[in-house]
């Protein structure tokens, strides 16, 4: 079987070749790169379907790979990789594009399931991120709200990410809410959207002051 | 720092038997020679106050000797923080001076004859300058970012007084006309000087720069190579030594690495980890880690500060997270945290073996024991979901009290 192609973009040798030898036959890694130049070179010539892409690399960041890349290949999917605690990076690559964020210490059968989900246009939560977004729409709250369709979680997509926080697997979620998996990736995909295109700019001012209530 | 601490810290200066002659200080105004001076005899500040204004009255001694314990003692290290009392006074014994000196001028005593005003408002100029200098200094020594315009204009005020106060002084000994033709030769010469060594002082200025930077760029670089030395070498060289027990170096691996970071992303600046909720139950998850070899995965919304309910919950989440790490048969443990303006609630998730709420095991009464009745002690609740074969979820609740 041959899964999506997809492109590992991280500044560690070691890293990108493991995560090859993790990911195996799952999928059909085209290529891989060190840093952002030869990156958005190497993504321009492949087309893959999806770019693993490490948050901190020299030269901009996996942020400066996204915007590079989106502006000749929009049709291009990142999933954001990293041992990356700081909010703010996370937030500031997901704003720039990217349709997931995992941790390194993912395994490569989960790594290899989020890469088909990402190319299959869904979006993918860690319970990390989806704490890192709850944070980031509660810490906007004194921002005043300009679009609510955009600025402001409904209640349901809080309810989503909270179970996502707390480990539960779309499937689970999915049970656990009595709804379908493909709702649960509808609601996934609606916060995405806001994350991305909310303007208000507490956002990623946010994790600049933690939110001590 | 905190206004307790301050007090603490205050408290004990004042109770050693003879603290050392220091300037600044609480109540500090000038320079802070009276209050260090005060505190230093142990006497009332006022009173120190009042004696250089009398020494200054009579015959200017007061004010040479308040500069020269201004240059020669040295600056007390620490929180300042000046009453307002204190700062009334600077006013009321400026007046005082001036009053007495202007008595003293009038009357025609000590033999004072210079002009007096220009003498006054040279000092005033002198005073505003040094002032200045002196936090400059200060604010080196804390590394804060000075207020640079603020700075100029004292400066400028300063020097514009101390020029002031000279010409008035040349002009009441009737000098003036003398002094301009040396003034001009001087002008002359200090700007010849200047135009010649002008390159050199720069240089001399960017080298300082260069080097201070160079200065904490190498601290920076010990204080990270002690780091990686004392938690990360050794951690490596721990896993080569255990490189047969995985089970050990997944621990240490997972031990080390939380370590880093927590080191690496800690704000230096911000609450102490260790008292909030959030830094609490990562705590406790590193415990359960580390005690258990079971990778605990925290998330967490919001923050606020521990306190002695919320101690409850870290605990009874402990218990949770325990329980799982023995019996749920799993790789790793879920643990989500939120507070929200009314709840706090902590959630400790696996998805192992789970077993039938109906019929505990005698040996997991530490979920009904520890988890459930430790939370209604506490005004909380806790609820356990678990089926067999279906995992294990325990919901800690507690309401937050108005603070």
């Amino acid at each position: 079987m041959t899964g999506p192609r997809v492109v590992i973009v991280d500044d560690h040798q070691m890293f990108r070749a493991g995560v090859r030898v993790e990911l195996g036959d799952a999928v059909e890694v085209v290529g891989d790169a060190a840093d952002v130049e030869s990156a958005v070179t190497l993504i321009r010539s492949t087309v893959p379907d999806v770019v693993l892409l490490d948050v901190h690399m020299p030269g901009g960041g996996g942020k400066a790979v996204i915007e590079a890349v989106a502006a000749t290949h929009p049709e291009v999917k990142f999933l954001a990789l990293s041992v990356s605690d700081a909010a703010e990076d996370v937030i500031s690559v997901i704003r720039a594009g990217a349709r997931g964020y995992v941790t390194k210490t993912i395994s490569g059968d989960e790594l290899a399931h989020a890469i088909r989900r990402v190319a299959d246009g869904d979006a993918v939560f860690s319970p990390r991120l989806a704490g890192f977004v709850l944070d980031a729409f509660a810490g906007a709250a004194g921002a005043p709200v300009v679009d609510p369709e955009l600025d402001l979680l409904t209640n349901r997509e809080r309810e989503v990410l909270r179970l996502i926080a707390r480990g539960y697997t779309y499937k689970e979620l999915a049970r656990r809410l009595e709804i379908s998996v493909k709702t649960v990736e509808t609601h996934v995909s609606a916060v995405l959207r806001k994350l991305q295109l909310s303007s208000r700019h507490e956002l990623t001012r946010w994790a600049t002051d933690r939110r001590l209530i | 720092m905190s206004p307790v601490a301050a007090a603490c810290e205050h408290r004990g200066v004042r109770t050693t038997p003879r603290p050392p002659f220091e300037r600044g200080g609480d109540g500090a105004i000038v320079a802070g020679v009276a209050s260090g001076l005060a505190r230093h005899l142990g006497i009332d500040t006022l009173k120190v106050r009042l004696a250089f204004a009398a020494l200054t009255i009579s015959g200017g001694a007061g004010i040479l000797l308040y500069g020269a314990f201004w240059l020669a003692v040295p600056r007390r290290i620490g929180d300042e923080t000046t009453a307002v009392t204190d700062r009334v006074q600077l006013p009321a014994i400026g007046a005082l001076v001036v009053g007495g000196l202007l008595l003293a001028h009038e009357i025609g005593i000590f033999g004072i004859d210079l002009g007096l005003w220009p003498v006054l408002v040279v000092a005033a100029g002198l005073g505003l300058v040094w002032r200045q200098a002196d936090e400059a200094s200060r604010a080196r020594w804390l590394g804060a970012v000075t207020d640079h315009r603020s700075q100029r204009l004292r400066i400028f005020g300063g020097a514009s007084l101390l020029v002031a106060g000279l010409v008035g002084f040349l002009a009441s000994n009737n000098e003036l006309q003398a002094a301009r033709d040396s003034l001009v030769a001087i002008v002359v010469v200090v700007a010849g000087l200047a135009l010649m060594l002008a390159p050199w002082g720069w240089q001399l200025v960017q080298d300082l720069g260069a080097e201070r930077r160079e200065r904490i760029r190498s601290q920076e670089r010990a204080e990270l190579a002690a780091h990686l030395h004392d938690s990360v070498l050794q951690t490596l060289a721990l896993i080569q030594r255990r490189a047969d027990a995985p089970g050990e170096v997944q621990r240490l691996a997972r031990s080390q690495e939380r370590a880093l970071r927590a080191w690496l992303y800690a704000r230096r600046d911000e609450m102490d980890p260790t008292r909030t909720l959030a830094g609490a139950v990562e705590a406790a998850a590193a415990d359960v880690e580390t005690d258990h070899g079971m990778p605990v995965e925290v998330v967490t919304v919001g923050d606020c500060p521990m306190d002695e309910r919320l101690e409850a919950v870290v605990r009874a989440a402990r218990e949770a997270m325990v329980n799982a790490a023995k019996f749920a048969d799993v790789d790793h443990v879920d643990v989500f945290m939120e507070v929200d303006e009314g709840d706090v609630t902590v959630f400790v998730r696996d998805t192992g073996v789970g077993f039938d709420l109906g019929s505990v095991p005698g040996d997991r009464r530490g979920i009904a024991d520890s988890v459930v009745g430790r939370m209604t002690r506490h005004g909380g609740s806790a609820i356990v979901r678990s089926a067999p074969g279906e995992g294990t979820e325990v919901e800690l609740r507690l309401t937050r009290v108005a603070s």
